[in-house]
């Protein structure tokens, strides 16, 4: 393997105490083709995190210096990359708590390694071929290729996975998804997994693009099916 | 309703009865007084009427004896030569008649004696209105000879100048007399009317029946007080009693004074107490206990991830070991698997024990399930030669419940049954009526031994120590089944005989909440019932 090849696939930042466990991520992320650091505290991983420029974090929620949810927080306010959370316990409200905070995806340790790669696959990959497409959700319009959304001229900032489940409702505007389908078309899962990364995630898209997220007229729930997009379009559009 | 209402009635007053203590003591007492009153009052009015009468009769008899001397004096006064019979019995009678009128008795003159003619013959003078039959008979016959005065108890009844008839109780006099006109000998009946006396009497009897009315009210009024005072604080201990048991153990009897009831209640909240303590102190340990397992549970979780992804890197690489270091590979990771679902379930179960764990409901179709966990068993199933087959009713069958726990009871009881079917077919039914909906999984394998059906639902039981353990089960798979039924408010039982398999019937409630009376399957299933 050549470094141009280490770097084509992306950079992994791992943030977990654990020495024993953040070097076999290292090795296995290198095997699979991925360049990363480690970050064993939680009050250094914004510096790691400016310095290398990842292009998805791995992040425990246990560590030592400034908690993973704080730290999760803080990577949100800069940038959009993707988060995975490592986390010991699936079945507390620290699960819901860091999708919340920002995380886009999270594994339960102990976890087998190639589910970790795909996890981290399914949020790295980008739009192989950008089409020139553009696409109107309510008042919203997407420009996929430049990944922008934007109201009335006005950019709506979004993160890529954020960005990712609107455009798959907005694709098929007739179509009412259910979760399970959303996460493997968003999340790339193939199995079923969590249903809450979707809730937790639609409502966090919703905070960004309604009007009055109580009323979701953009993204709407459809009872006991799942959600789809809104056919309303707002008046004077 | 208006039928049943008096019965309803009837009902709570019963379970009135049964539950007061205080209704009860003051019902006896009220009974018992009013037995003793009623034996008293009736002795009292016994002796009351016995005296009146007494003296009455002798009063009675003293004027009747009177008014004969008198007449006998009025006869010794008549010359001998008046012969006219009739004349000297008027004027016998006539002076008695007036007298009688005057005092309050009839007279009936009869005669003569030895006639052999009744009363009611005729031929008798009387007072005006008096009905004669009202000598009585047995009277008459004494005087049917000559006889000395006699007295009886009779009815007088007389006719009122307005056509009315009088009747009340009195007393019939008799005595002789001698006229001398004839030398016979005639009856003289007085009759004396008892009215006077009746009416003290029910005087009497009245203010006795009075009396004992406001005594049993007193009596009543007092057993209650009394009654009350015992029986508000067992009440009260009572209502603390059963909030103690329904855990709100910091509950206490108020004591006041020092009495017994007091002294009791000192005992009581000593009790309390120290039962409060000791489970305190169990609540703790057990406490501590699951903390403890959780904690290594989540403790061993980062390690174990290090050692999955070596094992894994391994495993990835094992072609180009020597073959003992790639079978080295081969195994670390198998096992590595093992460990993971050990440790999974051990977490499940921890969960179960903290109380943490919760039910996510939805509408879920057991057929669908019962499907979906043959597709997700059948390489374990090929692998042992086991077919298994579902038999379902066509239209589904609805429950509500937690998707996720029903399909893993599911596939712990069909793993179960594919372990021990020893290549025999295992079926799983699905069953529903209105209130409950089953799903039974029938292996015909080895069985169970009497008494181990409610055995297998222990953590880390085996039937047979000595049996290899094939399928590479935690031995925690019923047991996490059983607590998965327990959330869901239903019933996980086990059936089995030697030789002839198990079966295992989870039964859950339709509603979330439901409360189950009886399972839609059979817990034996019928093809072992002609056995029995």
């Amino acid at each position: 393997m050549t470094a141009t090849e280490l770097t084509s696939k992306g950079r992994v930042l791992v943030v977990d105490d654990d020495a024993s466990l953040s070097e076999m991520l290292t090795i296995v992320l290198r095997q699979e083709g991925f360049e990363s650091r480690v970050c064993a505290r939680g009050d250094l991983a914004m510096d790691a995190f400016r310095e290398f420029r990842p292009d998805l974090v791995l992040l425990d929620l246990m560590l030592p210096g400034k908690d993973g949810i704080d730290v999760c927080k803080e990577i949100r306010e800069e940038s959009g990359v993707p988060i995975v959370m490592l986390t010991a316990k699936s079945d507390t409200v620290d699960v819901v708590v860091g999708l919340e905070s920002g995380a886009d995806d999270y594994v339960v340790k102990p976890f087998k390694p190639k589910e970790l790669v795909a996890r981290i696959r399914a949020r790295v990959r980008r739009l192989d071929a950008p089409t020139h497409e553009a696409l109107t959700i309510g008042d919203l319009s997407i420009d996929v290729a430049g990944h922008s959304v934007t109201r009335a001229g006005q950019s709506v900032n979004l993160t890529p996975l954020e960005f990712d489940l609107l455009l798959c409702l907005a694709r098929k505007p007739w179509q009412v998804f259910t979760r399970e389908v959303l996460l493997e078309q968003v999340w790339g899962y193939r199995h079923s997994a969590d249903t809450r990364l979707v809730n937790v995630h639609v409502q966090r898209l919703r905070s960004k693009v309604e009007h009055d997220p109580e009323n979701p007229e953009i993204v709407v729930t459809v009872r006991g099916v799942g959600y789809k997009a809104g056919t309303s379009q707002l008046p004077g559009q | 309703m208006a039928e049943r209402s008096p019965r309803g009635a009837l009902r709570r007053g019963l379970t009135f009865w049964r539950r007061s203590i205080q209704a009860r003591v003051v019902a006896s007492t009220v009974l018992l007084s009013a037995v003793v009153i009623a034996a008293v009052g009736w002795l009292l009015l016994q002796q009351t009427q016995e005296g009146l009468l007494d003296n009455r009769v002798d009063a009675v008899l003293a004027e009747a004896a009177n008014e004969t001397a008198e007449a006998n004096r009025g006869l010794t006064r008549v010359p001998g030569t008046d012969v006219d019979v009739g004349t000297q019995l008027n004027d016998l009678v006539d002076p008695i008649k007036l007298r009688g009128a005057a005092r309050g008795f009839e007279v009936v003159l009869a005669g003569p004696a030895g006639s052999g003619n009744p009363l009611s013959a005729g031929g008798t003078r009387s007072s005006p209105g008096l009905d004669v039959s009202s000598v009585p008979q047995s009277l008459q016959e004494r005087f049917a000879g000559p006889a000395g005065p006699g007295w009886t108890f009779t009815r007088i009844r007389v006719v009122q100048p307005d056509g009315d008839v009088r009747e009340g109780p009195g007393i019939a006099v008799g005595s002789q007399i001698v006229l001398k006109a004839d030398g016979e000998i005639y009856t003289l009946y007085y009759l004396f009317p008892l009215d006077e006396d009746a009416e003290t009497l029910s005087l009497v009897t009245r203010a006795l029946l009075t009396a004992a009315g406001v005594l049993l009210v007193l009596v009543a009024g007092l057993t209650w007080l009394v009654t009350r005072q015992v029986v508000t604080p067992i009440r009260l201990a009572r209502r603390v009693a059963e909030r103690l048991a329904a855990g709100e153990l910091q509950e206490r009897l108020r004591v006041t004074g020092e009495d017994d009831l007091a002294r009791l209640a000192t005992s009581f909240n000593q009790m309390a107490s120290s039962l409060q303590k000791q489970i305190r102190q169990l609540e703790e340990l057990s406490r501590v206990q699951r903390r403890f397992v959780s904690d290594v549970s989540h403790e061993l979780r980062t390690p174990l991830t290090t050692v999955r992804m070596a094992g894994d890197v391994l495993h990835d690489a094992r072609r180009g070991f020597d073959p003992a270091t790639a079978r080295a590979a081969e195994l670390l990771q198998t096992e590595l698997d093992r460990f993971e679902t050990l440790l999974a379930d051990l977490l499940e179960i921890s969960r179960f024990d903290a109380g943490a764990a919760q039910l996510e409901s939805d509408d879920v179709n057991l057929v669908d399930v019962a499907h979906r966990v043959v597709d997700m068993t059948r390489v374990l199933a090929d692998q042992r030669g086991v077919a298994v087959l579902v038999r379902a009713p066509e239209h589904g069958c609805l429950a509500e419940a937690d998707v996720r726990r029903v399909e893993r009871i599911v596939r712990n009881l069909v793993t179960n049954a594919i372990d021990h079917a020893e290549s025999r077919d295992v079926v799983i039914q699905v069953e529903g009526d209105e209130s409950a909906a089953a799903i039974a999984v029938r292996d015909y394998g080895v069985g169970l031994a009497a008494g181990e059906s409610a055995m297998v639902f222990n953590r880390f039981w085996r039937a047979d120590p000595a049996r290899a353990r094939t399928s590479g089960g935690t031995g925690l798979g019923l047991s996490i089944a059983l607590e998965d039924t327990h959330l869901h408010g239903g019933w996980l039982q086990a059936w089995g005989r030697p030789g002839e398999g198990a079966q295992f019937r989870l039964t859950l409630p339709r509603r979330a909440g439901g409360v189950l009376r009886q399972s839609p399957i059979p817990l034996v299933p019928e093809d072992s019932q002609e056995l029995v």
